[in-house]
């Protein structure tokens, strides 16, 4: 049984339809990858998932359970944590208190606490006590993937976490991946990147106009066929 | 093949009929008193003004999304200066009131100099300052009764023009004279009221206002220029309120700061009546009133329960129909009578398609 | 000089009271963007179970608050979730329309229940006791008390605020009530405890209102307006900015009440006005809003 399932999962806003039928797993420990062009309803999926939507109790299946209803609260308590698009630090927070309230609702029990957090992301343990709006946006993305996994999640997902960050970081960035897998934790990663995308999934989805072009494992796709499924063109 | 041409069409089918219908009712209403007893006439006195101070308040609240809770400093500060104009002045009442409308007019400006800078909810509260700012004021002036209050002397409630012709054409008796010309002023004021709402609001600035209402980032950037709007449309309904409390006090001919700014009576009665009504729609404040009117009537001597349930009613109207009775039974039957939303319809000598 | 000396010291400790009246507002609004035009209202409710409390098991009138305190918290709590919840979202309408309804519904009903007669709470010999300050000026126990348990009522929110995972809580939720919502914060308990607190706050003004004061069902409204001009002076988004708006407007009231009695409650307006004019955006306001 996989850890993660949607099962022909649709998601609407108002009238318009963003998700048509979208089938995916997760194993436990894997990573997954999800590909596509802007508006093609990766970050509708993972909020999907993490329950800022809400549909059908039976489209998103949790360790066997039915969550496809639940509020984004209680899908976090469950142990599903987001590292949102473009971050969504707390202002008003310190680097240290946005890492704190990520264990608000579930603390888990796991590897991750402040000082292991700290472990990993060392420059972060320095800037503690700064607001979080003053730093770098490549620390401010370790924030929030510090956050994320305070509550010591079962699965991980990224939104976009190299979004409008320098190569060198996003590679700084990658390299806590492995560490994270290491505790346990199944990792979706969203990214525009395809090329770091692939480096690090063990199984990649690509999503066209709220659907599955392409499901596999990465090796097993070549350029051009990844291209179509992207971009939807004609060969 | 040509470019097809379109133009902007308000009326529906509807609307000619119904535009008929009102001017029968209006006349209807015009002879009223002729025929009808005096209590009946004194209520619809009361409808008719509520009426306005209702269709004034939509368009504040409704329309530019200013919501006061202050419109009393218009109605206390109309009031008072139709006593300063007829008493000090030896103005005829009818033209009193007319000034008193200017006079709340020129005041709305610094007024909303003050209550501009504050937004929302605040903004509301901080019109409830400035009324209450008005009160306190007026409780000072001495020569207008000060914190008591001052009566009408009969000779200015008598002397209101229309009266003494009045009396000499049908031999009426001076007090049912003086009725007749109340009402037929409130009659005007509220059928004014009504026409200046519609007509702005199918106009160039009407159009605006509905922008600002649905979002004033989207408006500005399209050219509307949100504050000298809004600020148009507070003068406008402050005066045209000043000019209904200067009736309202000319009919009760006794004043008082307290009664003048009351907020239970010009602004927590007139926000229930648009909000069982309908919100945003100048059929839903005449829905309201209607309401209230026998809401009024039966329950009144209920004292403090009649205004629990009052407020108990706007509680769950807010809660489970905010678009109020007129909302809910336009959207049933998909009826409108006072039509303003534009449609875009070719020019082809077809009959345009209805779409909501 | 001790006159005006002696107007600065009783205004500052009107002030005092006018701070526990604002602090519930302003705690409400920053939070969750709601402002509660029952606010006043709902202080004079707290009086008033502070009243029954007292003569239905005849206890003093300081024991009466205690056990008041989890009744209005209880009261607060239910009124924002299973009403007020329903009304926050873009529209500013409906909890404006709503909490004028309660305002409406809170005056009558304590009418109903208690008869618009005056009251007051009865905390015998210290009412009116005072303590020399020296230059010849002399404070009331309970004034001084008063603005004493302000301060007090402030550090202690601010303690929450920083130190307890529940003020990281309320703090997220105002800043971005979606992400908070990510991090296991459930808005919309989030948001009745602190009405809930708010109304604990309000149980201790109506505690200090009700000794020093006469009080009945029609007051709310004044209430609100001075918490109103409290917070507005002060800034929006900072507890001791709301400490000092109460302040100078305590002082702006007892200036104008040495002036002329009736001078009071307008001078108080007149100095709202005018920093309102001239910093729209409060004396001590907080970089975002």
């Amino acid at each position: 049984m996989s850890l993660l399932e949607t099962r022909d999962l649709t998601a609407h806003y108002r009238d318009l339809q963003a998700l048509f039928g979208v089938n995916t797993r997760l194993e436990q420990g894997d990573t997954l990858a999800i590909i596509g062009a802007n508006g093609a309803g990766k970050s509708t999926f993972l909020r999907s998932i993490t329950g800022l939507l809400r549909g059908a109790p039976w489209s998103i299946v949790f360790d066997g359970e039915p969550i496809g209803h639940l509020s984004a609260a209680e899908i976090m308590k469950r142990g599903i944590a987001l590292v949102p698009e473009g971050r969504r630090l707390f202002p008003s927070l310190t680097v240290e208190e946005n890492l704190l309230v990520g264990g608000y609702g579930r603390t888990g029990s796991g590897h991750w606490n402040i000082s292991t957090i700290y472990s990993l992301f060392p420059k972060l343990r320095e800037r503690r006590h700064q607001a979080s709006t003053t730093l770098s946006g490549g620390e401010q993305q370790m924030v929030a993937i510090g956050r994320a996994l305070m509550s010591n999640p079962r699965v991980l997902l990224c939104d976009e976490i190299s979004l409008g960050l320098a190569p060198i970081i996003i590679r700084d960035i990658y390299q806590a991946l492995p560490k994270i897998k290491e505790t346990g934790t199944s990792v979706v990663i969203v990214e525009q990147d395809i090329q770091q995308a692939m480096k690090v999934a063990d199984r990649l989805y690509c999503f066209q106009k709220g659907r599955i072009s392409l499901a596999g494992s990465p090796a097993a796709f070549s350029r051009d066929e990844i291209h179509h499924a992207y971009f939807g063109t004609q060969k | 093949m040509s470019e097809p041409r379109y133009r902007i069409q308000t009326a529906t089918d509807a609307t000619y009929f119904l535009a008929l219908a009102g001017i029968g009712l209006v006349v209807i209403l015009v002879l009223l008193p002729f025929f009808a007893g005096r209590g009946l006439v004194q209520d619809l006195i009361f409808v008719f003004y509520m009426l306005a101070l209702a269709q004034l308040w939509n368009l504040l609240a409704g329309y530019a999304g200013l919501v006061s809770v202050g419109q009393q400093a218009f109605v206390g500060l109309g009031g008072y200066m139709l006593f300063a104009f007829t008493v000090y002045g030896g103005i005829d009442p009818l033209l009193a009131i007319i000034l008193a409308g200017v006079v709340a007019f020129l005041l709305a400006f610094p007024t909303a100099l003050v209550v501009f800078r504050l937004r929302g909810a605040y903004f509301a509260i901080g019109t409830w300052v400035v009324a209450e700012v008005y009160r306190l004021v007026f409780a000072q002036v001495k020569p207008l009764g000060g914190g008591t209050g001052t009566s009408l002397p009969v000779g200015v409630t008598n002397g209101v023009f229309g009266i003494d012709l009045l009396r000499e054409v049908f031999g009426l008796r001076t007090a049912l004279a003086r009725d007749m010309v109340m009402y037929w002023t409130a009659l005007a004021l509220a059928v004014g009221t009504i026409l200046v709402v519609y007509f702005l609001l199918r106009s160039r600035r009407g159009l605006g206002l509905s922008a600002i209402r649905d979002s004033e980032v989207a408006a500005e950037s399209v050219g509307v220029d949100s504050f000298r709007t809004k600020l148009w449309v507070y003068g406008l309904t402050a005066g045209i309120t000043g000019m209904v409390g200067a009736l309202i006090y000319l009919q009760t001919a006794r004043i008082s700061p307290d009664a003048g700014f009351s907020v239970l009576q010009w602004t927590a009665y007139v926000i229930f009546i648009v909000v069982i009504g309908g919100i945003g729609t100048i059929e839903g404040p005449i829905v309201g009133v209607l309401v209230f009117y026998l809401l009024q009537s039966y329950l009144a001597d209920f004292g403090t329960w009649y205004l629990i349930l009052l407020g108990a009613l706007a509680i769950a109207v807010m809660l489970f129909a905010p678009k109020g009775i007129w909302g809910f039974v336009s959207a049933r039957f998909n009826l409108v009578l006072f039509p303003l939303q534009r449609r875009l319809v070719k020019i082809d000598g077809k009959k345009p398609e209805e779409s909501a | 000089m001790t006159g005006w000396l002696s107007v600065l010291v009783h205004g500052t400790l009107l002030g005092g009271l006018y701070a526990l009246f604002a602090i519930g507002l302003s705690l409400i609004f920053g939070i969750m963007r709601l402002v509660n035009l029952a606010h006043g209202d709902l202080i004079v409710l707290a009086a008033f179970v502070i009243l029954a409390v007292m003569t239905s098991f005849g206890v003093d009138v300081l024991s009466a608050l205690l056990i008041s305190l989890p009744i209005m918290f209880v009261i607060g709590f239910a009124l924002q979730y299973v009403i007020l919840n329903q009304t926050l979202g873009r529209d500013i309408l409906p909890p404006l329309l709503v909490t004028f309804g309660f305002s409406i519904i809170i005056q009558n009903g304590l009418q109903e229940a208690f008869s618009a007669d005056s009251q007051r709470l009865a905390a015998g010999a210290i009412e009116t006791a005072s303590i020399q300050l020296g230059g010849g000026i002399a404070v009331g126990v309970m004034p001084l008390l008063t603005l004493l348990t302000a301060i007090g009522v402030i550090f202690a929110l601010n303690a929450l605020f920083y130190w307890a995972p529940l003020g990281r809580a309320f703090r997220a939720t105002s800043d971005d009530p979606l992400t908070a919502q990510l991090m296991g914060i459930d808005n919309r308990r989030i948001f009745a405890i602190a009405m809930g607190i708010a109304m604990i706050v309000t149980a201790i003004a109506a505690f200090y209102l009700g000794i020093r004061a006469n009080f009945d069902p029609s007051i709310g409204p004044a209430r609100l307006i001075y918490a109103f001009e409290a917070v507005i002076i002060g800034g929006l988004g900072s507890l001791w900015g709301t400490l000092l708006g109460g302040i100078i407007l305590g002082v702006a009231q007892t200036i104008g009440a040495h002036i002329n009695p009736e001078w009071q409650i307008l001078a108080g307006h007149v100095a709202f006005l005018i920093i309102l004019i001239l910093r729209p955006r409060g004396l001590f306001p907080r970089a975002f809003d």
